[in-house]
């Protein structure tokens, strides 16, 4: 399996079962976990919240799941991805997909160095079942198991 | 035969579209180059027989040589062959 998926992830950009009252919360979370992890800046909180209000939710690219992100900038530290599962789902208002329930806050430095790692992501949501296998994690590690 | 895949920052949705549209080509035996983008870019791409977007973002794209297909549902492959090859084939 693709160590880069795993390797996209920390401890700190990792957020379990949280709880949002909102789509802009949600992202919210997302943010803070590349914040925390030192993934990205507030500013690409912002940034990333700014996307949809202007694109629409198309992030919400399949049942229950958010791909939160924005462009390449100088708020971007390093490539990395946080992750997010909400305890009660929010309306993106994406009509085919909603509620959402998990979260994925991507941040990339490039075209280039993320790619492989979200392709990967892109081969586990083609199983629809993989939604629903993050939103039984409860530890860090489960989620790294799951990924591997 | 060049397809652009689109999204608002040409770095995530786009980069799963395309995953998604290289796979159905494949299947269908047809030959193209997809690549991924940001509407910006695609609209200033002149070269490209069709932008592939996610709905919602249509409206964003300029009309022009291009022909705009949006999909409701980026995994759903059979929504991604039929109207890849409704437009194509």
């Amino acid at each position: 399996m693709d160590a880069s998926l795993a390797t996209a992830f920390s401890p700190d950009s990792v957020l379990l079962q949280r709880s949002a009252g909102s789509w802009r919360e949600a992202i919210g979370l997302a943010g803070e976990g590349l914040t925390t992890a030192g993934i990205a800046t507030e500013g690409y909180t912002a940034a990333m919240i700014h996307a949809v209000e202007v694109n629409g939710p198309y992030i919400v690219i399949a049942p229950g799941f958010a791909l939160a992100h924005a462009r390449p900038s100088e708020e971007v530290l390093r490539w990395g991805m946080s992750l997010v599962t909400l305890a009660e789902p929010v309306q993106f208002g994406a009509d085919a997909h909603d509620p959402v329930y998990v979260v994925v806050g991507l941040a990339a430095v490039d075209k280039d160095q993320h790619i492989a790692a979200l392709m990967a992501l892109g081969e586990k949501l083609a199983d629809p079942e993989f939604v629903n296998s993050l939103l039984k994690l409860s530890r860090f590690d489960d989620l790294i198991h799951l990924l591997s | 035969m060049k397809i652009l895949a689109v999204c608002g920052e040409g770095i995530g949705t786009s980069v799963l579209l395309k995953m998604n549209a290289d796979r159905v080509l494949k299947r269908l035996g047809i030959d193209a180059l997809v690549e991924a983008t940001d509407i910006d870019t695609a609209n200033a791409t002149r070269d490209a027989q069709i932008f592939l977007t996610t709905a919602g973002l249509e409206d964003r794209l300029v009309k022009g040589p291009a022909e705009i297909i949006a999909i409701e549902k980026v995994f759903d492959l059979e929504e991604l062959s039929d109207k890849l090859s409704a437009a194509l084939l």
